[in-house]
């Protein structure tokens, strides 16, 4: 089966938002590109993002993920092509920015600060407060009440939201982070490897999150390096490599092998395995890797064949 | 936002490995509770060894001499906790003290014009030690060391330029001095005992520190900046402003021990203040701040200086040789970082 790349053009002017049903996307971004230096990090990448909807963004290490959702959300800026918030150019100079216009990122590192209670996490650069002038207090209960009930409506019972949220999971805190995010009416949601050090349970329950914020009405945009955890929640489907975009598909148009395929690339594994047979490597890793050589080239022949680089 | 939910809310299911915390171990929870306990086993000891310590009077100049490490102990606990820490305390009390008494001298003032200025100056030393800091991200030691060695060499060369001395000239008869002595350096007599006005000053800065660190937005960022300054960026902080106003905070604490100082004898030594800023972060530290910043509290900060106080002083009152304090201190701040490392440890056990 051969893989349709989603026609930007068309992308970009035709499509119609499915909640909206108006052609103007709640965010898109036109051959944005990014440099640092002499260093070119990001080269004119396309997307879309629609409420209700999961955009996953998908590459290896490098190739240019993290200087994408450091642009969405404000905390770099593009200096080529054009950002878009609900059809008005826009360009973020500092992470409140986005902030304001609905756009939250859940980070990799968390953005909590461990030694703080979770309530106070929840809240900060956000906190609730009473009373008047140079008196202004926090409303302490009233946030902690919000916090239990918010975390109680994602399925997890803290018990008691005044311990550092440090001495919860890791998974744990990717909820706490999201539900912060959804609590404060955002309206794009940005996750950064939200699985990558998770064990298989806590990202299971975390791919059930991303699914009840999009059932939100939330466009959400989950950035990965696992396609096995993007293909079951993700719409559409960037994939990057060393800076640009090297796919671009709609979930109707590609399968989870050949996204599996476009991503890692059939001979750089099949090089791998040759690599580790030479160093002696555990015979049962080097028959994994075989094996998993032999079912990416497979599916990977056609697909790869007529990737159009259109870059 | 309410669109039709297809994925089942899943039910809050209690963790049964987690029991619930009775108040005594949230008691013991908290970043003070460590000098607290050492705060009253010191009290029992000098009240047990020397019948003085215990009597209003001694009590009273204990206080006194708690409170005048304890008023700085407050900015730079808050300081501390929000991640940074500030070498040039010390001689930045004298520098505030010396801009008030020479500048009322020279252009022959009334002394309040100096008190307003040196309030500027107090609070512009720390804007501009939060501002370099900020510019240039070097570490807070590097940045208050240099300023700490700056303000020195300007004490000393400004005061024999302009007054001609080593201390800075009597003010004790210009104009607005007795009203500003009544104010930064009398007492108040509380049955029969004197209680220095500092102390009322002290107590008054730890509630208001108090309820700003726990109770206001500004609070909640302070911990945020120590405790992840990323992190809090991220989510909307302003870093930048809240470390800035911290330095501030530290400058305006200066400013009123500064004024005591001045006004309690009348003159400045301007080679005064070297040393004691170890003075309020060993304060600071036994009272439960971290050093790496997140964590503490304004009320530890003010234990801290209690428990300062307590040991200079009972060590006189119990008529031991005073050589031994520094040793006393030294192993009071090595107890207390231990108990600070060992709850951080417990607070960060299930990171990552």
């Amino acid at each position: 089966m051969n893989a349709n790349q989603i026609d930007q053009q068309q992308l970009l002017s035709g499509e119609k938002d499915p909640l909206t049903h108006t052609p103007v996307h709640l965010l898109s971004l036109e051959s944005v590109g990014k440099h640092y230096g002499s260093i070119v990090a990001l080269t004119d990448v396309t997307m879309a993002v629609d409420n209700g909807r999961v955009t996953c963004v998908l590459g290896d290490n490098g190739a240019g993920k993290s200087t994408l959702i450091k642009i969405i959300a404000g905390l770099h800026q593009h200096d080529a092509g054009v950002l878009n918030v609900m059809g008005e150019e826009r360009k973020f100079t500092s992470p409140r920015d986005a902030l304001d216009v609905g756009i939250a990122t859940v980070y990799q590192d968390l953005a909590v600060v461990p030694l703080m209670p979770i309530w106070r996490n929840f809240f900060l650069g956000s906190e609730l407060t009473t009373g008047f002038g140079p008196f202004k207090s926090l409303d302490v209960q009233k946030m902690k009440d919000i916090t239990k009930k918010e975390l109680a409506d994602m399925g997890i019972d803290l018990r008691d939201v005044e311990q550092p949220i440090g001495q919860l999971s890791g998974g744990e805190r990717q909820c706490v982070a999201i539900a912060r995010a959804v609590y404060f009416g955002a309206k794009v949601l940005i996750l950064d490897e939200p699985t990558a050090a998770l064990g298989v349970k806590q990202s299971g329950v975390v791919l059930r999150y991303i699914l009840q914020a999009r059932d939100r009405g939330l466009g959400v945009i989950f950035i990965t390096h696992n396609p096995h955890h993007a293909f079951p929640v993700g719409d559409r489907f960037l994939l990057l490599k060393r800076g640009r975009s090297i796919g671009y598909y709609d979930k109707k148009d590609i399968t989870l092998d050949e996204l599996t395929a476009q991503m890692a690339g059939g001979a750089e594994l099949a090089e791998l395995a040759h690599e580790l047979e030479q160093l002696g490597g555990h015979g049962d890793i080097v028959k994994e890797v075989q094996a998993e050589v032999a079912d990416v080239t497979e599916n990977a022949e056609s697909p790869r064949e007529s990737t159009p680089r259109h870059l | 936002m309410t669109i039709t939910q297809s994925v089942t809310k899943p039910q809050a299911v209690r963790d049964e490995r987690v029991s619930k915390r009775n108040p005594f171990q949230k008691l013991l929870a908290r970043p003070e509770v460590g000098a607290l306990v050492g705060a009253i086993v010191l009290f029992v000891f000098f009240a047990s060894v020397s019948q003085t310590f215990i009597q209003p009077n001694a009590f009273a100049t204990v206080l006194y001499g708690s409170s005048t490490i304890g008023i700085m102990a407050v900015g730079v606990s808050l300081l501390m906790i929000g991640g940074e820490f500030d070498l040039s305390t010390g001689v930045a009390v004298i520098s505030s003290a010396l801009t008030a008494s020479m500048f009322s001298w020279y252009f022959s003032m009334n002394v309040w014009v100096g008190v307003v200025l040196a309030l500027v100056v107090s609070l512009a030393i720390g804007f501009i030690n939060g501002w370099i800091l900020m510019k240039t991200k070097l570490p807070s030691f590097i940045v208050t060391l240099a300023s700490f060695l700056m303000l020195t060499g300007l004490n000393l060369g400004l005061t024999r330029m302009i007054g001609g001395g080593v201390s800075s000239p009597s003010i004790s008869n210009m104009d607005g001095y007795a009203a500003a002595r009544a104010i930064f350096a009398s007492s108040v007599n509380i049955a029969g005992v004197n209680v220095n006005n500092t102390v009322f000053i002290w107590i008054a800065l730890v509630a208001v520190a108090s309820w700003v660190l726990l109770r206001t937005k500004v609070g909640n960022w302070i911990f945020a900046v120590g405790g992840d300054a990323n992190a809090a960026r991220a989510v909307g902080v302003p870093v930048k402003s809240t470390k800035i106003g911290l330095f501030m905070a530290v400058g305006f604490c200066a400013w009123i021990l500064g004024m005591h100082n001045l006004f309690a004898f009348d003159a400045v030594q301007s080679g005064e203040g070297v040393g004691n800023e170890f003075l309020y972060i060993i304060a600071a530290v036994i009272g439960g701040c971290l050093l790496t910043g997140g964590y503490g509290s304004a009320v530890g900060g003010a234990i801290g200086a209690f428990i300062f106080g307590m040991a200079n002083k009972g060590i006189v009152y119990a008529q031991w040789n005073p050589d031994w304090f520094k040793f006393f201190l030294g192993l009071m701040l090595l107890l207390a970082t231990i108990v600070n490392l060992y709850v951080k440890r417990r607070a960060d056990a299930s990171k990552g």
